[in-house]
C-alpha cells in the first residue's frame, strides 16, 4: 500500500506496457516467481519418496539394464589382445602380434588374478577354453618368444580360428548376447546370429506362456470380478461391507498361506479329489491333475489376483447412479439393452483399470506359480529367478530376461493407453 | 382454470392413470403411502406436492413400474400395469438429476429410445432434430451432457422422455437443481410444451409456487396420504384442512373450540384459547359443542382499522414488527396470545403508516376465516 502515492494518482500505464504489479515488479514474473514457490514446496513433499524409489528402484533397474548388456571381461582383462586383434581378418589364425599380446595380458592377468575371469568368459562360449588359457598362462614363464609358435606348440587348440573370432567378438564392451539367449538364439561358430538348437530352447515359449496365461488369469478375472462388484455396488451398505470384508480377506492372508491352502484342496490326494472321488463322480484311479500344471497356476492366481479387478471395478460401479438404469428402461430398453448400453460403457473406466493391474502383476508373479506350477505351470519370473541363484547363475542372462519382461509390460501399457487412454482409467 | 374443475367434478369422465387402493411399504413395518386413490385424466397436468419424505417420488416409481405396489392396482388406459415391465409401459420420465447418459452425446441422448424401438436411422434423424428445436437447442447435439449447463441438460432431459412420443410424462422434482430465474423460465417452457403436445403430465415438486402455476390440479402429500386434490386457486382460497391451510401459501392460525353452531353450512362461533369469541366457516368441524379447531385465515384477508360494523370478527392487536416491501408493508402483530399474526397491507394512502407497539384494530369476514381440524 505504502507505494501508492497520496491523493489516489495510481502509475499511469500505458497500453503496450506490461502489467506490473503494485511495487512495479511485471505481473509475468510475479506470478511465476509465487507459482515457483508453490512447486519448490510440492518438490520438497515428494523429494524423501522420490530419492527413495531413485536407490531402491531406478538405480538397481539401470544397473539391471547395463548389466544385460555389459560384457569387460575380455576387453578389460585381455587389453592388450582387444587392441591387437582389432586388424585381424578372422581369415587365418592370427599373427605373432596377437600371440605375443596374448603372452603379455597373461602375464598381468597372472599377477592381478584376472586371468581366471576373462577365461571364464571365453569358457562359456566355447567349453573347454578356459583349460587352455590357464594351463598356457601357467607355462609361460618357459616360453620364448616367438609366442605363436610356442602356444601352437603347447596346444594346438590356439590354431582354432573359432576361439579367436569369439575373442574378436567378446571385446566388445556392449554386447547383445545375453538377449539372443533369452530369446533363444546364440552366435554360430562363424558369428551369425543363428536359432538354438531345439533342446535348449526355454524362453521363447515361455515368455508366450507367462503372456497368455497372464491373459487367461485376467480374462477370469474380469469374469468373476465383474458380477460380485456389482452386486457390491448395488447391494444396501450393511450387506455390502460384509461381502467387501469376504473380498479384502485375501489381502489380509499371507500369500504363501493362501498358495497352500489351494495346494491342500487340489492335490491329487487333496480334498477335492476326495470329495469327487466319495461323489462318485470319479474313481479312485482316475483322481484329476488340478495343481503342478497350468491349470493350478490359473487357479491360484486368479484367486490371488481377483480383488485387484474387483476393487477397481467396485469403485467406479459405485458412482453409477441408479438413475441411469432406470433411465434407461423407461425409454423402451430391455433389462439387457440398458445394462449393454448403459451400464457397461459406463464401467471401463473400472474394468481398465482392473485388467491393466491384473495383467501386469500376473504377467510379473513368481511364489504361486513356483508353488503350484509344476514344471507346465511356471512363468518367465521363475526361470530369471533361477539364473539369479545356485553356483550356475548367469545374473547377466537373468538380467536380459528381466529387462525383456519389463520393456513387455511397457509395452502393454502403451498399448492399453493407447486403446483406452490411461487418463480415464479410475483404480479406486 | 375452469376446464380444470369441471375435470375434477366430473366423475363419469374416463380415467387414463388411476390408482386404486394403493398402499406401499419399504420395511413392512411402516406404510409410505397410504391407500391412495387418484384419477388422472388424458391431457392433464397434476402436480404432486408435499413436503420431503411424505410419499411423492415413490408414486411416481410405482407408476413408471421401479417400485411394486405393497397392495392396490395401477390402472393405465383401463389396463391394470402393475406386472408390466417398465420398458413396456412407454412412459416417458424426467428424473430430478436429469440422468442424462454421460457417455453419450446429446443427439445419442434423444436417439436411444427410438434406437430401442427399432426406428429407422432417417426417422430418428427428423425426430431427434425435431426434438431438439421444441426445447431450443438445436446446435448441441454433439456435445456430452457434462458441457452444457444445468439448465440446458434439463431440456434435454425433458427432450429425451418426449421424444419417443409418450402419452403420459413423470416428472420428478425437474427443476430441483436450477436457479430461481432458471426455474421460473423452465416452469414456462414445459408448461407450454405440455399445452401444445397435449401429453398427460405427472409432476413431483415441493415448491408450492411451482405446483401453483403450472398445475391443473395439485395432490398435496403428506405422510403418504393425500391431504387434499384441487385445482390451484381452490387449494388457496378453500383448503380443506389445516395442513394444506399451511403447506399452501401464507397463513394465520388461531385455535380454539366450538361453543355454538350456526344453522346448517352457516357461521359457527369460536372462543379462541385467550377467551375472544370469533365467528367463522365451518370447514373442517362437525359442528359440535367443545370441539377443538384451527381458525385458518390469509395474511391478505385482514382488513386493518375496518370501519365500524363493516366486518363481523374485530380483535385487538398489538404491532410486533413492520417490514417494508414496496408494494405491502408486511406487519407483525401480536393477537389474541399469538405473536405470528401476519397481515399484509398494502403500500396506499389510506393506510397510515405504523409503528412498532402501535394499537390497532383487525377484522375479517365470516367466509375468509375458515375454521378446520384442530
Ligand atoms: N428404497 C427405499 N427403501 C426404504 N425406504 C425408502 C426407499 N425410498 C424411499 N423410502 C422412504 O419412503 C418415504 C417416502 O420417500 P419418497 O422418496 O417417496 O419421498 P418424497 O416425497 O419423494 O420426498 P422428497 O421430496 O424428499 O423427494 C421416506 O420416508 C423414505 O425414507
Ligand atoms: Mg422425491
Amino acid at each position: 500500500m505504502a507505494d501508492i502515492p497520496a491523493a489516489g494518482t495510481v502509475p499511469e500505464m500505458r497500453r503496450d506496457e506490461e502489467l506490473t504489479t503494485a511495487d512495479g515488479r511485471p505481473l509475468r514474473v510475479a506470478l511465476r516467481r509465487s507459482q515457483r514457490q508453490l512447486r519448490r514446496r510440492a518438490f520438497y513433499l515428494v523429494a524423501p519418496l522420490l530419492v527413495f524409489l531413485l536407490v531402491t528402484f531406478g538405480w538397481p533397474i539401470a544397473n539391471m539394464i547395463a548389466g544385460s548388456v555389459y560384457n569387460p571381461e575380455v576387453a578389460h582383462f585381455l587389453p592388450l589382445t582387444s587392441s591387437a586383434i582389432s586388424d585381424w581378418d578372422g581369415e587365418d589364425v592370427p599373427g605373432e602380434d596377437v600371440f605375443a599380446a596374448m603372452a603379455m595380458d597373461m602375464e598381468s592377468g597372472l599377477a592381478n588374478r584376472t586371468i581366471g575371469r576373462a577365461a571364464g568368459r571365453i569358457n562359456r562360449e566355447i567349453p573347454g577354453a578356459r583349460s587352455l588359457v590357464m594351463g598356457t598362462a601357467r607355462d609361460l614363464e618357459d616360453m620364448q618368444p616367438p609366442y605363436r609358435e610356442a602356444f601352437l606348440a603347447e596346444d594346438e587348440r590356439w590354431g582354432d580360428l573359432e576361439f579367436w573370432r569369439l575373442i574378436k567378438r567378446e571385446t566388445r564392451i556392449v554386447t547383445p548376447a545375453y538377449y539372443l539367449l533369452a530369446l533363444d538364439f546364440e552366435y554360430n561358430s562363424r558369428g551369425e546370429i543363428v536359432e538354438r538348437p531345439e533342446i535348449y530352447q526355454v524362453y521363447r515359449q515361455l515368455f508366450w506362456r507367462t503372456a497368455w496365461m497372464s491373459l487367461t488369469i485376467t480374462a477370469l478375472c474380469v469374469l468373476l470380478g465383474y458380477p460380485v462388484a456389482h452386486l457390491l455396488a448395488t447391494l444396501p451398505l450393511k450387506t455390502s461391507n460384509v461381502l467387501m470384508i469376504l473380498v479384502l480377506l485375501p489381502f489380509w492372508t499371507s500369500l504363501l498361506v493362501r498358495t497352500s491352502a489351494w495346494i491342500v484342496l487340489l492335490q491329487q490326494q487333496g480334498v477335492i479329489n476326495d470329495l469327487l472321488v466319495w461323489a462318485n463322480i470319479i474313481d479312485a484311479s482316475g483322481r484329476i491333475r488340478m495343481i503342478y500344471n497350468q491349470t493350478g497356476t490359473i487357479i491360484a492366481m486368479t484367486h490371488i489376483l481377483l480383488p485387484f479387478m474387483i476393487l477397481p471395478l467396485y469403485s467406479v460401479m459405485k458412482t453409477i447412479p441408479p438413475s441411469y438404469m432406470r433411465a434407461a428402461r423407461s425409454l423402451g430398453a430391455t433389462q439387457f439393452t440398458a445394462f449393454t448400453k448403459v451400464y457397461m460403457p459406463l464401467t471401463i473406466p473400472g474394468v481398465a483399470a482392473g485388467v491393466l493391474l491384473v495383467f501386469i502383476l500376473a504377467i510379473g508373479y513368481y511364489i504361486t506359480p513356483a508353488l503350484v506350477g509344476g514344471e507346465s505351470g511356471i512363468f518367465i519370473s521363475n526361470l530369471i529367478a533361477q539364473n539369479m541363484q545356485g553356483t550356475s547363475a548367469q545374473l547377466k542372462l537373468a538380467s536380459a530376461l528381466a529387462t525383456i519382461l519389463l520393456v513387455g509390460v511397457l509395452f502393454f501399457y502403451w498399448l492399453f493407453n493407447k486403446l483406452i487412454g490411461v487418463d480415464r482409467l479410475k483404480f479406486g | 382454470m375452469p376446464e380444470a374443475s369441471t375435470r375434477q367434478s366430473d366423475p363419469g369422465a374416463a380415467s387414463y392413470v388411476r390408482f386404486e387402493g394403493v398402499q406401499k411399504s419399504y420395511d413392512g413395518e411402516t406404510l409410505v403411502v397410504k391407500d391412495l386413490n387418484l384419477d388422472i385424466a388424458r391431457g392433464e397436468f397434476l402436480t404432486m406436492l408435499g413436503p420431503s419424505g411424505s410419499g411423492k417420488t415413490t408414486c411416481l416409481m410405482m407408476l413408471a413400474g421401479f417400485e411394486s405396489t405393497t397392495h392396490g392396482a395401477i390402472y393405465l388406459h383401463d389396463q391394470r400395469i402393475d406386472n408390466v415391465p417398465p420398458h413396456k409401459r412407454g412412459i416417458g420420465m424426467v428424473f430430478q438429476n436429469y440422468a442424462l447418459f454421460p457417455h453419450m452425446t446429446v443427439r445419442e441422448n434423444l436417439a436411444f429410445p427410438l434406437k430401442v424401438r427399432g426406428m429407422g436411422r432417417s426417422d430418428i434423424e427428423t425426430r431427434v432434430k425435431r426434438a431438439l428445436e421444441m426445447v431450443e437447442l438445436p446446435n448441441f447435439g454433439d456435445r456430452r451432457p457434462a458441457q452444457l449447463s444445468g439448465g440446458q441438460q434439463q431440456r434435454v432431459a425433458v427432450a429425451r422422455a418426449l421424444v419417443f412420443e409418450p402419452d403420459l410424462v413423470l416428472m420428478d422434482e425437474p427443476l430441483g437443481a436450477l436457479d430461481k430465474q432458471l426455474r421460473e423460465q423452465m416452469q414456462f417452457e414445459i408448461k407450454h410444451i405440455h399445452e401444445s403436445l397435449g401429453v398427460t403430465v405427472v409432476y413431483v415438486t415441493h415448491d408450492q409456487t411451482e405446483a401453483l402455476t403450472m398445475s391443473d390440479r395439485v395432490a398435496v402429500f403428506n405422510d403418504g396420504v393425500i391431504k387434499q386434490l384441487s385445482t390451484p386457486d381452490v387449494l388457496y382460497e378453500e383448503p380443506a384442512n389445516a395442513f394444506v391451510a399451511q403447506f399452501i401459501g401464507e397463513n394465520n392460525r388461531l385455535y380454539g373450540e366450538v361453543v355454538e353452531a350456526g344453522d346448517a353450512g352457516s357461521a359457527v362461533t369460536v372462543r379462541l384459547d385467550s377467551g375472544q369469541h370469533v365467528k367463522a366457516l365451518p370447514v373442517a368441524v362437525s359442528g359440535a359443542r367443545g370441539e377443538r379447531t384451527t381458525l385458518s385465515l390469509r395474511p391478505e384477508r385482514v382488513k386493518v382499522n375496518p370501519p365500524e360494523g363493516s366486518v363481523p370478527n374485530v380483535l385487538e392487536g398489538k404491532v410486533a414488527e413492520v417490514i417494508y416491501l414496496g408494494d405491502h408493508i408486511r406487519t407483525r402483530f401480536s393477537v389474541a396470545g399469538h405473536d405470528d399474526f401476519v397481515v399484509k397491507i398494502p403500500n396506499a394512502a389510506e393506510h397510515p403508516r405504523m409503528h412498532e407497539g402501535d394499537m390497532v384494530k383487525l377484522g375479517w369476514a365470516i367466509e375468509d376465516c375458515r375454521a378446520l381440524d384442530a
